[in-house]
């Protein structure tokens, strides 16, 4: 009954991304599945597998889970990356969903229409800059800890570092002025899971590209 | 310190309102503030936090008042049953945002995702374990949600549950839960849903 999770999803980035993050982090070893055509989705909704017939689906635990965030909630708890009590799991909270809110902008860009890109980038650009990252260059200021929250490692931490790479592959100087935040990359990155999630040959994704947007626009219709 | 949480917002629905249920369901009084200080709303003052992003506020208020099952594989299940729930309010609150042009197509597709996609797993839930509740036979934060969606939904089409008898027998039972019939009765904070005429009220507020 017990074995690896098994992630079912395109090959590619998307909302499956943060899974792979945060069990790759927590040093737990994941299956894929991957969905390449229509007809690849249509088998796993007769099949009954998916809730609401929706991916990601991640078989863990006994359960075949749904909603990005109920798995990223629940490998969080399960691998005490959620703090250790409620109201750090309240600041855990705060911080994940703010950069959610970011990566969720970026995950779409390659999806908008050609003549709003400049403009939807410039706008990413903004938000990193003057609303998300001040938030977390301001809290590793404030305690002077090498973790958001509770001085040790969390999902807030692993969600961050996904988020701040994300931003800089839209543009390479963007933590310029965030002195704290490149500290904090540089030593999160060289946590040993999240070193060896780093490297080639692991089953984090590119950043996306046509050929996915291709993938992805045929499967839906859009 | 500790007293009465404090609810940021401006008057109306939008991503508060499943907050304001979440706090009457579990009997919690609270203040009403009301005013936009902060350049991120909803907020929340709740034990000397000021909480923002509406998720991390509705888990640490399901959590505090034991809205949220008794163990890990409880909580998945009842995260995945409200994050559900939070796609279909989602589809729900946009209508109104929608050009007239784009309407009819909207309110047809709200229809579908409702009665084909959403509520025939929360029918199939009920039926499969018979219970009074969603999950772990005990009422939680994915029942309030719930129901808040079905009135929701009721406002867009108030016979979208014909065909589904036991999310209306689940609505009658839920609806008189002492402190969810208070929330329901006049003069409550529950919120009514947002008018045409208040629409440029609202988009000048949040653009």
């Amino acid at each position: 009954m017990a074995g690896k999770p098994k992630l079912y999803y395109f090959d590619g980035r998307g909302k499956m991304e943060s899974i792979r993050w945060l069990l790759a982090a927590a040093g737990v070893e994941f299956e894929e599945e991957f969905i390449e055509t229509k007809e690849d989705l249509e088998k796993l909704r007769n099949d009954g597998v998916l809730m609401f017939q929706q991916v990601p689906m991640v078989e863990i635990d006994g359960m075949k889970m749904v909603q990005t965030r109920a798995i990223l909630s629940y490998i969080a708890a399960k691998y005490n990356l959620y703090g250790k009590d409620l109201k750090e799991r309240a600041w855990i909270d705060m911080y994940v969903e703010g950069t959610t809110d970011l990566m969720g902008m970026i995950m779409y860009l390659p999806f908008q229409p050609a003549d709003t890109k400049e403009k939807n980038l410039a706008l990413i650009i903004e938000r990193a800059t003057t609303r998300y990252f001040p938030v977390y260059e301001k809290a590793l200021k404030d305690h002077g800890h090498d973790y958001l929250v509770g001085n040790k490692l969390s999902w807030a931490d692993i969600h961050l570092l996904e988020a701040i790479l994300m931003a800089e592959e839209c543009k390479p100087d963007i933590l310029s002025a965030f002195p704290l935040l490149q500290a904090f990359k540089g030593r999160t990155s060289n946590i040993p899971t999240i070193k060896k999630f780093l490297q080639p040959g692991s089953q984090r994704k590119p950043p996306t590209d046509e050929k996915f947007v291709a993938v992805v626009r045929k499967i839906f219709n859009i | 310190m500790s007293g009465k949480p404090k609810l940021h917002y401006f008057n109306g629905r939008g991503r508060m309102e499943s907050i304001r249920w979440l706090l009457a369901a579990a009997g919690v009084e609270v203040c009403l503030y009301g005013s936009l200080l902060f350049q991120q709303v909803p907020m929340v003052e709740i034990d000397g936090m000021k909480m923002v992003q509406s998720r991390a506020i509705g888990n640490y208020i399901a959590m505090k008042y034991n809205l949220y099952g008794k163990d890990l594989k409880e909580r998945a299940l009842i995260d995945m049953y409200v994050e559900a729930v939070i796609d279909l309010n989602e589809l729900l609150m946009t209508h109104i945002l929608q050009p007239a042009d784009k309407r009819e197509q909207h309110f047809a597709t709200i229809v579908d995702k409702a009665t084909n996609r959403y509520f025939p797993v929360y029918e199939k839930v009920l039926k499969d374990h018979g219970q009074d509740f969603l999950v772990g036979n005990q009422f939680s934060r994915a029942d309030v949600q719930l129901l808040e969606t079905l009135l929701m939904a009721e406002e867009c089409k108030p016979d979208i549950l014909a065909k589904f008898p036991l999310l209306q027998s689940f609505k009658a039972r839920i609806s008189n839960i002492p402190t969810i019939k208070k929330f329901l009765q006049p003069g409550s904070q529950r919120k009514p849903p947002l008018q045409e005429k208040d629409l440029p009220k609202v988009m000048k507020i949040f653009h």
